[in-house]
């Protein structure tokens, strides 16, 4: 979240879409309720469901799933058009005056350099027109017909309501009333927020509908303000931690990225990454990346990191290509992959297609279980009837099983959605001989290195010199690595500007990333988390609920990363003259006094920079600017564009029909082979999607008793209109197909599942929840998993669970 | 349901726990403040935040044994934290059940071990098991560790070994996961944000 669960009582409007908070987050769609109450806010939700939170809406919009960036593109254009956009926001915090490269074109379907063999891009015609000051070309007016702001307003001219409608499915009366609310918002004083999960997420072009969302919201100037921003509310309790630690094929702590294999040289790598602002006057932040990649270099390798040796650069793997999970159970498949560990994870059920998922798992030699409960991927080679079918004397891995404490037994920090680092206390033993998840690491990597030590082997640097300062070294205290991550003084550090004036003394923990250094005398894991436990303490185990301001920001609460800054860009909740642009909801303000940023938040900004500096609220960005234009940062285009998910019940893409290339995505990566797994509406004429219930989480719950009696059978939702024309009634079993495989669960007939034109065709949906397998104490059912198609976003490759084809039978 | 403290207490007599009569909102004011004050006194009080959804609820944990030598300590009741900002002290129908997560008796206990072809778990102590993960590890890395590419550029990568986090873990968990993981060269890991 750009914002927080208790900011969202700041706000005018909520729109829910690509989630269902009231049902997967309810405590914290409390907020939702309360500016509903207080505030008279209005909430709007546009689902193909008529979902808990639509219920408690005081709009509803049905959409096909998978097709939000037509809906979106539509907003947009509906904004552009009626002119309701936030003037003074888009012309000074976007780049929408920004001029593009003359190279640069859209033309059916396909943005510039469309290579059709790799199925990619080249990018080098993304980006802007670079001056001879070497800053990028600007036209305040917005008029330059290569400007930003017309090459939008000319692409998303195509997003009519009558290609919504077609697109979507959605009336456009609905549709029109959706723009008319949102439209409100732009108003200098008016604020909506976007509250969107994983509905958005699970598509083939996933990261492009968030995009879309984001692009509306800095149309409407409600990006950096109370009660706006871009919103998602996260899975799981630590997802956010684990996305901030890097735990992702490509990612190192704190956003920083490895480096790819032809970036040999060191200086090269970091100043790629180290941008160079594009517009006088702006900070561009990342100019910082040697101080934060030093320091993580410097806590991860202790004194083996040198000036000498580049920090240990060479000691980091590099990538010839990504290695996220999909990219593993593929190569898993074709026997390149040996060993495996699923640390808390259970992808026989979380990965898609779960045919090729246990096939692939059964090439394995050794696969290494660490979990609390007992998960159906440990045991995906025992047969557990219809709903694992498999001969475990075929399958010829070695599994080991090893139980972890779970959050009741351990201390340690969580992040929330809305990035506070919580800590937690240990309340209890584990049962029998679980140990913690510290302790099982630690046990595994000590053995390695003893055994490096010993025998030698295969590169040993990395691992002999990996810093393993902790009292019991075969279990690290959860306090130690909490002050590691968040970064100590190795030697005095002193002020840049006054080098006799010592910052912080050798051997202290820092304040914050504003003390990192890239000579070595700072370490620090994350450099986002720094000062999450200072010489103060640990700042995350605050516990002072007070908000002496009223605007709900709870300052010494926890701690939110980064720098304790609760809301994001909140810089952008300001005019350029530094006045908030609505009074009664200020969140900081330019005291010209004391000159200085003041307010109920951390300034997200450069704490001293006056308004007529002319620095930019966007510090993160060398424009400086939030970008309506993507440069070449996604796969599909710097702009979004609507393409169908990779089992469409359209034969075409309607906005451009006669271009096959661009039906779906022609950004997304496909391996060889599951293109023939993926089924044609003539079978499987029906959309399905996946969800969550209330009363379960994943896979865990089922294993929870008072869980498992409230839900305990798989079910599947129909239309009332579906469900006649195949003779299914209420309750009946049925059998859900997708070309992959099939489930049968109770059939709930329901009004909230409506059928929609499409195209000019009715379109019917299912409704999968997820949350039933072959383990637990809820009666036993088909892990969904085994129904979805094995394609990701062509940025995240997160898979498409929530859009695909199948059709239902009675059984 | 509006009941009188002696109707409350004639109830509790009855049979049901009054911790559970009370979560289901059948208490009045008074009498639940009494009751629990007599079963609470005794436990000890924890903090702790919701481990499912990333709203993260503050949650109160209760639990029997004052974490003193040779004492268990075994948790009986676990509700919201009122004085958590976001919360406040409400729980959803998967956070107010959280005492039956910890206590499942799916929970493993010991680690376990499936030889290939086998149809059933073995008892493991934990020294044999890190014992045997450390020598396959160890084994696979030494003969498939790619020190340079084609080109001959340096790569120091392990690819036919691959780990999955886990985004319940703690921040600590997972730092300490990745400081080990990229040590290896290990590039094909992941946790739940992926999916
Ligand atoms: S605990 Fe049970 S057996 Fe003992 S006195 Fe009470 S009701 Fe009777
Ligand atoms: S109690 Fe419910 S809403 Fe709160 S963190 Fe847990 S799962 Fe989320």
């Amino acid at each position: 979240m750009t914002n927080h669960w208790v900011d969202i009582k700041n706000t005018d409007l909520v729109l829910i879409m690509g989630g269902n908070a009231a049902e997967a987050h309810p405590c914290g769609f409390k907020w939702v309720t309360e500016a509903k109450a207080h505030r008279k806010a209005r909430l709007v939700v546009v689902d193909p469901r008529f979902t808990r939170s639509a219920a408690v809406s005081d709009y509803y919009a049905p959409i096909r799933a998978g097709s939000d960036i037509a809906f979106l593109g539509g907003v947009i254009n509906y904004l552009l058009t009626h002119d309701k956009i936030h003037h003074e926001y888009v012309k000074n915090y976007t780049d929408s005056s920004f001029l593009v490269k003359d190279e640069f074109s859209f033309e059916n379907g396909l943005f510039s350099g469309y290579d059709p063999e790799k199925r990619s891009y080249d990018r080098s015609s993304w980006g802007y027109q670079i001056g001879e000051d070497g800053y990028a070309r600007v036209d305040p007016t917005l008029q330059h017909p290569r400007c930003v702001f017309q090459l939008m307003k000319a692409h998303y001219s195509r997003y009519t309501p009558e290609m919504v409608s077609t697109v979507c499915g959605t009336p456009q009366a609905a549709f029109l009333k959706v723009c008319e609310t949102i439209a409100e918002t732009s108003a200098a004083d008016k604020t909506m927020t976007i509250m969107y999960a994983l509905g958005w997420t699970q598509h083939s072009v996933g990261s492009q509908m968030i995009r879309t969302g984001a692009m509306v919201q800095l149309l409407l100037g409600n990006i950096g303000a109370p009660g706006g921003g871009m919103n998602a509310l996260r899975g799981h309790s630590n997802i956010q931690g684990l996305t901030d630690l890097g735990l992702l094929s490509d990612l190192l702590p704190g956003y920083l990225t490895l480096p790819r294999d032809a970036e040999q040289n060191f200086g090269a790598y970091i100043d790629k990454r180290a941008s160079k602002p594009l517009r006088p006057g702006q900070l561009s932040y990342w100019q910082n990346y040697n101080k934060f990649h030093v320091s993580l270099m410097k806590a991860w390798f202790g004194d083996a990191a040198s000036a000498e040796n580049n920090w240990c650069y060479d000691w980091l793997p590099k990538m010839d290509k990504g290695y996220d999970l999909l990219q593993v159970f593929e190569d898993m498949g074709q026997g390149k992959v040996n060993g495996y560990v699923c640390q808390g994870f259970n992808p026989l059920g979380s990965a898609p297609c779960k045919v090729k998922v246990s096939n692939s798992l059964s090439k394995l030699k050794f696969l290494v279980i660490v979990d609390p409960l007992a998960t159906e991927t440990s045991e995906f080679w025992q047969n557990h009837g219809e709903y694992n079918d498999v001969d475990p004397t075929k399958i010829q891995t070695e599994v080991f099983r090893l139980p972890s404490t779970c959050f009741a037994e351990e201390d340690g920090s969580l992040i929330n959605s809305g990035r506070w680092m919580q800590w937690h206390w240990k309340g209890a033993e584990p049962p029998g001989d679980a140990k913690g998840d510290q302790e099982i690491m630690a046990g595994i990597f000590l053995r390695i290195r003893a055994l490096y030590q010993k025998e030698g082997g295969a590169f040993p640097d990395p691992i002999l010199n990996l810093t393993w300062k902790h009292k019991v070294p075969s279990s690290p205290a959860p306090e130690e690595l909490a002050r590691e991550f968040s970064g100590k003084a190795l030697k005095d550090v002193t002020d840049p500007k006054d080098p006799t004036r010592v910052l912080v003394k050798a051997g202290e923990q820092l304040n914050g990333f504003g003390e990192l250094r890239d000579d070595g005398s700072t370490s620090c894991g994350c450099w986002i988390f720094s000062g999450a436990w200072s010489e103060k303490g640990n700042l995350m185990a605050r516990r002072d609920n007070a908000d002496p301001f009223g605007i709900g920001q709870t300052l010494n609460w926890a701690f939110a990363w980064p720098a304790n800054r609760r809301i994001l860009y909140n810089r952008a909740s300001c005019d350029p003259s530094g006045k908030p642009y609505d009074p009664a909801r200020k969140l900081i303000a330019w005291d010209a006094g004391a000159g200085k940023w003041t307010g109920a938040d951390v300034p997200d900004f450069v704490a001293d920079s006056a308004p007529e500096n002319g620095m930019n609220p966007f510090i993160m960005n060398p424009e400086g600017v939030a970008r309506f234009f993507a440069v070449d940062k996604m796969a599909e285009g710097p702009f979004p564009e609507h393409y169908e998910p990779f089992e469409t019940p359209l034969a075409a893409n309607p906005l451009s029909p006669g271009n096959p290339m661009v039906r779906s995505s022609p950004a997304a990566r496909v391996f060889k082979d599951d293109w023939a797994t993926f089924g044609k509406a003539d079978k499987f004429p029906f959309v399905a999607t996946t969800y969550r219930l209330t009363e379960h989480f994943h896979f865990w719950t089922k294993h929870a008793r008072l869980n498992a009696i409230t839900q305990p059978e798989q079910f599947v939702e129909i239309g009332e209109e579906l469900a006649k024309a195949k003779g299914i009634k209420a309750g009946d079993h049925v059998r859900v197909k997708s070309n992959r495989g099939h489930i049968v669960a109770v059939a709930v007939v329901t009004k909230r599942i409506m059928s929609l034109n499409v195209n000019g065709k009715r379109t019917h949906t299912v409704g999968i929840p997820l949350h039933w397998g072959f383990m637990g104490l809820a009666k036993n059912g088909y892990l969904t998993n085994t129904l979805t198609p094995f394609v990701g976003d062509g940025n995240t490759q997160t898979p498409e669970f929530k859009a695909f084809l199948v059709d239902v039978e009675k059984v | 349901m509006q009941v009188t403290r002696r109707q409350f207490f004639r109830i509790c007599a009855a049979g049901v726990g009054s911790s559970s009569l009370a979560a289901l909102g059948f208490a009045p004011g008074e009498a639940l403040a009494e009751v629990r004050t007599f079963k609470l006194a005794q436990a000890t009080e924890t903090r702790n935040t919701c481990p499912y959804c990333s709203v993260g609820c503050g949650l109160l944990m209760y639990s029997l044994g004052d974490k003193s030598k040779n004492t268990e300590t075994a948790i009986f009741h676990i509700e919201g934290d009122p004085d958590h900002p976001v919360n406040r002290g409400t729980l959803c129908p998967k956070g107010a059940a959280l005492v039956d997560f910890v206590r499942s008796p799916n929970r493993l206990k010991h680690p376990e071990y499936r030889a290939p072809g086998s149809k059933e778990w073995k008892r493991i102590s934990w020294d044999d098991a890190f014992d045997r993960i450390a020598r396959l590890l160890k084994d696979d890395r030494d003969k498939n560790f790619i020190a340079t590419n084609d080109k001959g550029e340096t790569v120091n990568r392990w690819l036919t070994t691959g780990v999955l986090a886990a985004s319940a873990a703690s921040n600590e968990t997972g730092y300490v996961t990745h400081k080990v993981v990229r040590s290896m060269g290990i590039l094909g890991f992941d946790n739940q944000a992926r999916v």
